[in-house]
């Protein structure tokens, strides 16, 4: 992780995670923020270390939440510093509250926000978000790099970006970006050599009518001016450019890569537009790409983003031009193959595998089937396993989100729902409270009042999200049972500290928030704290809770088995 | 040894369960590539695939390599640590190229209720998908040899190396074992290597 900061500028194998790093550094980031989320966690895990060395002058957080680090990013950059927040796609939703504004208000210093998204939802539970849309709708500058060197370089020039425009930029990644290591060429990395901290002009960034709409105002005139910067970036390039070929290619992040590989393997000299800067959208360079094509074929993972805008460009710059790419699959991630298919398909030539056989004999194999299991000695094994034995049959179970969201894998298939951070909780104030509502169904016979919820949320995630919806089951009195699974750590993402540790992420000292201080005084009565190891304690407190008119708390502690070890 | 042709690359996918150091393993082949002048991409996934799943990675080296993932069909090399994670990999066998290297380990699935494929059965379904199969006892051989059986991908490495099957010379894989692998387990890591 060290080798990060070496100075020797030779070739460096570097995850696309890494290389962003590395980028920064490069750029002279001052003040890194963070909440740790797979495929982003290794940007904060490598600046965490770096910062605890003297030599990188860093300043680098775990924020409790993506919003709150979001906000400290822009608190810094306010200051005139270079800050980054980094985050994986549904980060940004918790983020975006503040974001919007934030774009509105642009900043002083440079803000880049690095978010990515995970296609085929590897190490994600909740949607197949794409993170595309969120540049349209917050006016947000979007970069999109396809391999590590590009990581780096796209960072080091978001940086630049945001200082020239004083607004935040994003970079914006996929699993097979963040996740991809090859050779980067290194540069030197500055290390600040002054203070650059400046004091906020009085009322600058504050929004409020009216303000907010000379703001707007402000803002819609400076993306012009982005705009014509951005028709003019090398981030957008075109290869093969001299092909007389009738048959063109639009593409942008990991897409470009599978395209070229396709390209030679089947021998062809498309011209291929590959696009980095991707808002504000690059009107003319399309234009001019497209206007002498008879076929284009849009290669992009997730939504048809670029496909809808080409066809739009395509009206104004030619009309008779055909689009592909909604052929391509819109769930899971794209492969290799299906790029080299449809470019064969379209340009008439033949692949030497046949796909679709190759597929059928595939999916004939009885393969192991295997799940991902609580890692053996993992606490949660006793609480899971107290529970069966516990809970009544009708009992329905809210998850969320960390290790403990495998309660709805075999053996323990006790998750109703899973939908996002601290969700488990509010969910189950709804589930409770919905026998109060007036509006009864007569008919029905079944007797939901009897149904009782049970919640699961981790340590970091009750931090995170799950407070406000506690506090929403006392303030409108609904008595769901809930969970707190305080392991001492951030478990899923790689063991990051959180508000309960007492550590921060660059390894200093700080308070250690108790959880059971926390429901207390969101004014929860009914609160035990209890290490699983005591079984039949913990047996009788859940059973003796499931009967509570109000609220109850469990905080089930016994730390995480890495933590032993460490 | 075998060698690439300008135009090609050289696809490796290793195949394996959380915890059986294929990173490590994927590091030390993205390094060796470098070193010998060779353009790399490699693929991994972190996060739930952890804890006890199926892990696959995905590494291809070459004059210029643009991929990151091995296209279906693609693998020249197959390197499975646990057999019954060999034939998730065929999907990346083709008749034509692929060798598939395969540790004879089996472990257990809670998922399938501990049933597991037999070696035979294994063997025959890959068929369609391999050029050739080379079942080593590698876990059992490292045991007995050093006690360590996590050190049973850095065997089936030294195999794939000894024996050709790789297009990496000796020495910048020895290179880059040294560069990665974290002084305290570096002996028994190179003695593994050269078993």
């Amino acid at each position: 992780m060290n080798g990060i900061l070496s100075n020797k500028l030779e070739k460096m194998i570097l995850l696309g995670n890494e290389a962003i790093v590395r980028g920064a550094l490069e750029a002279g980031v001052n003040f890194v923020s963070t909440f740790p989320g797979t495929p982003a966690s290794e940007i904060g895990d490598v600046f965490s270390e770096i910062s605890k060395s003297k030599k990188a002058n860093l300043y680098f957080e775990y924020s409790t939440n993506e919003k709150v680090a979001l906000e400290a990013a822009a608190g810094a950059a306010f200051s005139g510093l270079n800050s980054l927040v980094a985050m994986k796609h549904f980060g940004l939703n918790v983020a975006s509250d503040a974001l919007l504004p934030i774009v509105y208000t642009g900043v002083e210093g440079a803000m880049v926000v690095v978010v990515a998204d995970d296609p085929g939802c590897w190490s994600s539970a909740q949607t197949e978000q794409d993170t595309r849309y969120y540049a349209e709708m917050a006016h947000l500058l979007m970069l999109e790099p396809s391999t590590s060197q590009e990581c780096k370089d796209f960072t080091k020039l978001a940086f630049d970006i945001s200082k020239k425009f004083k607004i935040p930029v994003m970079v914006r990644t996929t699993t097979r970006v963040a996740h991809q290591s090859a050779p980067v060429e290194l540069f030197n990395i500055q290390y600040p050599t002054s203070k650059i901290q400046k004091p906020i002009k009085s009322g600058r960034f504050s929004t409020m009518p009216p303000n907010v709409l000379r703001m707007k105002k402000e803002l819609l005139e400076k993306l012009e001016k982005i705009r014509a910067f951005s028709e003019g970036s090398k981030l957008n390039q075109i290869s093969n450019p001299a092909s007389r070929e009738k048959f063109g290619i639009v593409c942008s992040g990991v897409s470009y890569l599978y395209v070229m590989e396709a390209l030679e393997e089947l021998g062809l000299k498309l011209p291929v537009l590959r696009l980095g800067f991707t808002y504000p959208f690059p009107k003319k360079i399309v234009n001019n790409f497209i206007k002498n094509l008879k076929k284009i074929l849009v290669v992009e993972e997730l939504e048809s983003y670029l496909e809808e805008k080409v066809k739009a460009q395509a009206k104004e710059a030619n009309p008779k031009l055909k689009i592909f790419g909604s052929g391509l699959p819109k769930i899971g991630e794209l492969k290799p193959e299906y790029v080299l298919q449809a470019i064969a398909e379209i340009s008439g030539k033949k692949i030497n595998l046949n796909l679709k056989i190759h597929q059928q004999n595939f999916q004939k194999l009885e393969l192991l089937k295997r799940f991902p299991n609580l890692c053996p000695g993992c606490p949660y094994w006793l609480v899971f396993s107290a529970i069966k034995k516990a809970a009544p049959k009708n009992t329905i179970f809210g998850g969320d989100i960390g290790c403990y969201m495998l309660a709805g894998c075999p053996p323990h298939n006790i998750q109703d729902w899973l939908i996002s951070m601290g969700s488990s909780i509010g969910i189950a104030h709804g589930v409770c409270n919905a026998s109060k509502s007036k509006i009864k169904n007569q008919k029905s016979k079944i007797k939901v009042n009897d149904q009782k919820a049970i919640s699961f949320i981790g340590d970091s995630t009750f931090f995170h999200a799950g407070i406000p919806a506690l506090i929403n089951t006392v303030f409108n009195k609904s008595n769901p049972l809930i969970i707190i699974l305080d392991n001492g750590t951030t478990g899923m993402t790689g063991h990051q500290p959180h508000p309960g540790v007492g550590k921060t992420g660059s390894g200093e000292a700080t308070r250690a928030i108790k959880i059971e201080d926390i429901v207390l005084a969101c004014g929860v009565k009914n609160l035990k704290v209890i290490d699983p190891v005591n079984q039949e304690e913990f047996i009788n407190t859940l059973k003796e809770f499931l009967e509570k008119e109000e609220v109850s708390v469990i905080i089930a502690r016994h730390p995480c088995i890495f933590l032993k070890k460490s | 040894m075998i060698k690439i042709p300008n135009s090609k690359q050289f696809n490796v996918v290793i195949v394996g369960t959380g915890g059986q150091g294929l990173i490590t393993l994927l590091k030390i082949l993205a390094e060796a590539a470098m070193l010998q002048g060779f353009d790399v991409k490699a693929s991994e996934l972190h996060g739930l695939s952890q804890r006890g799943g199926s892990v696959e990675c995905h590494i291809r080296f070459g004059k210029k390599v643009y991929s990151p993932l091995v296209g279906a069909g693609g693998a020249d090399l197959v390197i499975a640590l646990e057999q019954n994670e060999a034939l998730r990999a065929a999907y990346y066998g083709s008749k034509k190229k692929t060798i598939f290297l395969i540790n004879k380990l089996n472990i257990f699935s809670p998922a399938a209720s501990g049933k597991s494929i037999s070696l035979d059965r294994i063997s025959k379904d890959l068929n369609k998908f391999a050029k050739k199969i080379v079942i080593l006892d590698a876990s059992e051989i490292v045991k007995k040899e050093t006690g360590a059986i996590v050190t049973t991908g850095i065997y089936m490495l030294g195999y794939g190396i000894h024996k050709g099957l790789i297009p990496l010379k000796e020495e910048s894989v020895s290179k880059a074992i040294n560069k990665i692998i974290k002084e305290k387990y570096l002996e028994l890591n190179l003695k593994v290597f050269n078993l």
